[in-house]
């Protein structure tokens, strides 16, 4: 065995016991962590399998941002706990939970399922693949081709992309019960003096890691969806150490923002129909600036999506029995 | 000797059936997010190993932006589900689908 194939049995097993422990692991906070380490041990992973791009996502989305929204849950959940022990009359008895008659079937299922994956690893197709070449030929002007697949050839699964991730700002808008999307720094967390000092080192840093891979993602892995991430975690961290920089952006900057990405997206679209003879289609000769617009929008968009996601997430001031400041 | 890509794909094999039988039987709802969130890296690592088993040197484009997609529309799936366990949660004091009539810290330990 060499040390390469070594290397990979050591991750995948990695994977399988954390992700056991993710899933079963009784005290949830320990889950939550264990499901970031999850996420990076995805990300090396990722590398493994010569997927670069994949991986800065994983890294900052599913690790990341995931992450922190579950711990992020998990804590609220316990503060409500506390503010609701005493006044709610007990809950009516009612079903309990997983029985045998749901495990068995579950098991069952779960079973056949694993049986038919080990099959198809078994039988995974290794006829070289042609695609990576004609990707390659027809990607001009662009120089990714993951990029390229994104915004030229399958433009319309990032279109819907866009769409979902507004969908879901939305949803939560309806669920919270709020009409606008302000980030009031009254709502904020109690501040921290270590936290602030970091978050004044690190917002800089990240806006600038942010930019470059967007820039990058013209020519190597990178791309909107990560820059978008890691300002957005740019976002989290101001909003979180009650810096005030976040009340300069008006409600209605975050609503145009959060629909930016989806806007440009469906006005790059109709133009498309009505003159350059298909939906997403691009004028001859201007690829690489719509590309670059559409990655910029997209980027914002999601940026400003983590933004409010996380923020629209917590309890305001009304739901969290005086856990606000 | 067994080649990478494979180990990769029975990784996914074992990751996504344990996952969903986390996601059917375990009541707790942020369990059942982060289950889903599992079982998304494990069909994404299937994907990622059928486009590592048919590269003659670069590996296909289409899964990996397929799995970029996947890995976005996964954090809004999730967002949203967290904002409705909230709300359950808030509406219910409960942290199933269930009105248990245990608390919620007995959940958590009869798993």
């Amino acid at each position: 065995v060499s040390g390469a194939e070594l290397f990979d049995l050591v991750l995948a097993a990695s994977l399988v016991v954390t992700g056991m422990l993710v899933l079963t692991s009784a005290d949830f906070l320990r889950a939550a962590v264990l499901f970031i380490a999850f996420g990076l041990l995805m990300a090396l992973a990722w590398m493994r399998l010569l997927a670069p791009d994949v991986a800065l996502a994983e890294a900052a989305i599913g690790a990341g941002v995931t992450g922190v929204l579950l711990i992020d849950a998990l804590r609220h959940m316990e503060w409500e706990r506390e503010a609701f022990a005493a006044p709610r009359e007990a809950p009516p008895p009612a079903r309990t939970g997983s029985t045998a008659r749901v495990r068995v079937p579950a098991g069952a299922a779960a079973a056949a399922l694993c049986g038919a994956m080990v099959a198809a690893a078994w039988h995974l197709p290794s006829t070289p693949s042609d695609m990576p070449t004609r990707v390659r030929m027809q990607m001009e002007p662009l120089e990714q081709p993951v990029t390229a697949v994104l915004l030229l050839f399958r433009s319309f699964d990032t279109l819907l992309e866009l769409g979902i991730l507004l969908l879901a700002v939305l949803g939560m808008l309806v669920v919270r019960g709020r009409r606008g999307l302000g980030t009031s720094v009254a709502l904020s967390p109690p501040r921290d003096p270590m936290l602030e000092a970091t978050v004044r080192l690190l917002v800089p840093i990240a806006v600038c890691v942010g930019g470059y891979l967007l820039w990058l993602g013209t020519f190597a892995a990178g791309g909107a969806f990560q820059a978008g991430v890691v300002l957005g975690a740019a976002g989290m961290l101001l909003w979180l150490s009650g810096h005030r920089g976040l009340d300069a952006v008006r409600p209605w900057i975050w609503q145009a923002l959060v629909a930016l990405g989806f806007g440009v997206f469906l006005a790059t679209a109709a133009a498309g129909m009505l003159w350059w003879g298909a939906a997403l289609a691009y004028p001859r000769g201007s690829v690489s600036v719509m590309v670059e617009v559409l990655e910029g929008a997209a980027a914002l968009s999601v940026a400003a999506s983590v933004v409010v996601l996380f923020v629209g997430l917590h309890p305001s001031r009304d739901t969290s029995g005086g856990a606000g400041r | 000797v067994i080649a990478q890509h494979q180990i990769f794909a029975f990784t996914a094999a074992l990751l996504v059936p344990l996952a969903l039988y986390v996601l059917l039987t375990v009541p707790h709802l942020l369990r059942k997010i982060v289950a889903l969130n599992v079982m998304a890296s494990g069909v994404f690592l299937l994907l990622v190993s059928v486009a590592r088993a048919r590269a003659a040197g670069e590996p296909d484009p289409v899964p990996h932006a397929m799995v970029l997609t996947g890995i976005v529309v996964g954090l809004s799936v999730s967002a949203l589900a967290m904002v409705l366990a909230r709300r359950i949660y808030r509406e219910t004091g409960d942290t199933t689908f269930y009105q248990a009539e245990h608390e919620p810290q007995d959940e958590e330990t009869r798993e």
